[in-house]
């Protein structure tokens, strides 16, 4: 499987409160609020940084998670979230596509 | 020269909502008169005025059904409003704007409330389906879908009370705290609010049961819940974003529960 390399997009609000992470597309308003380690994925997504590299150094490293088991949620968490428009995902690194750091 | 001015004289109407004052120049003296009555106890001075409309009637022929879907968009630095029985443009800067318009209050009502809600939204506040009082000198919102007891609540608050709005609550930061102020815009109760507001000391999510109890809601919860009745217009995503982030810090500092009731006076014992 070709590597993939995901963004966060410019077009969503997010903020973490209550160590919830919660985001909203500013297209369709849709709404979700990301558990501990789709949050860490969500942090993570810098454009820069291999999916499996994020799987390996931040959930594997911060959460009792098998890589394969890690590697597949975190699969179908970016397709979730592509297909809302709140997450970029690309074979390439996505440069200069990632916008700041939410607040907190 | 006399008769030239009377043609051309315009009529003025201030309607002041949540200590923000918007004229209406209109130069048809019956609709002058209508507004007029529409917004009783929400007229202000001209002298005091925030932002200036001028409406120009047009016969029902040339416009759709009122309950055509309201488009919204930003060009060239003005907000272009569109719905079947009106049109209108406004420019926040210079401060005026224009509505085309059926002769009917209702237009007024549409352009009123999202004018509100855009300058609501630049400032950390927003409109929110809810009704409100003022009880003790605290304000409590009480939000929820049609149907979720807005009008119930506000029917079942007791005498020392003061209604808000039975609808369409206005939420107004002054910063570190939210005011609660009163809007004409009123529900099945038929009734305007009174204009007044005070301090917002908790906001309560509707829902029928089968006894009155309030119960905790999560961070999450009560951002989506809120939002799912905030007034905003998803065409434009810095606007969405304005008022996600509007939700987010409300949620940070006014407390968000959830008021199971039956329709009883009793309900108002546990509000506080």
């Amino acid at each position: 499987m070709p590597e993939r390399y995901i963004a966060r997009s410019t077009a969503i609000a997010a903020r973490l409160l209550g160590g919830e992470m919660m985001v909203m597309s500013a297209l369709d308003s849709t709404f979700f609020t990301l558990n501990e380690i789709a949050t860490v994925i969500w942090q993570a997504a810098d454009g820069r940084t291999p999916l499996s590299e994020i799987v390996a150094n931040k959930i594997c490293e911060e959460f009792d998670v098998d890589r394969e088991r890690a590697q597949r949620g975190a699969e179908q968490f970016v397709d979730e979230l592509s297909q809302h428009g709140i997450l970029l995902v690309s074979n390439q690194p996505l440069l200069n596509s990632c916008p700041p750091q939410e607040n907190s | 020269m006399s008769a030239a001015l009377t043609l051309t004289a315009k009529h003025t109407v201030s309607v002041e909502i949540g200590g923000a004052t918007i004229a209406l120049h209109t130069v048809d003296p019956s609709f002058q008169r209508a507004i007029e009555n529409r917004y009783a106890g929400f007229l202000g001075s001209s002298a005091d005025s925030h932002f200036v409309f001028d409406i120009d009637l047009c016969d029902p022929s040339e416009s759709g059904p009122a309950d055509d879907e309201l488009h919204l968009q930003m060009e060239k630095g003005e907000w272009l409003l569109q719905r079947g029985n009106f049109r209108a443009r406004w420019n926040p800067e210079s401060r005026r704007g224009w509505i085309h318009q059926t002769y009917s209050s209702y237009a007024v009502d549409c352009v009123l409330r999202i004018v509100h809600t855009l300058l609501l939204a630049s400032q950390g506040g927003f409109l929110v389906h809810a009704a409100s009082a003022i009880r003790g000198g605290k304000a409590f919102l009480f939000a929820g879908v049609s149907g979720a007891g807005k009008t119930t609540i506000s029917r079942l608050a007791p005498p020392d009370a003061t209604l808000l709005t039975d609808e369409i609550s206005y939420v107004r930061r002054e910063g570190n705290q939210y005011l609660a102020c009163g809007t004409p815009f009123a529900g099945e109760l038929g009734r305007a609010g009174e204009n007044v507001s005070a301090p917002l000391c908790g906001v309560f999510l509707l829902e029928k049961g089968l006894q009155n109890r309030v119960e905790p809601v999560g961070a999450a919860e009560a951002i989506q819940r809120l939002l799912r009745n905030i007034l905003f217009f998803a065409e434009d995503p810095e606007l969405v974003q304005l008022v996600f982030q509007s939700a987010c810090e409300f949620a940070s500092l006014v407390p968000i529960r959830r008021l199971v009731f039956v329709p009883d006076p009793a309900v108002w014992e546990i509000i506080r």
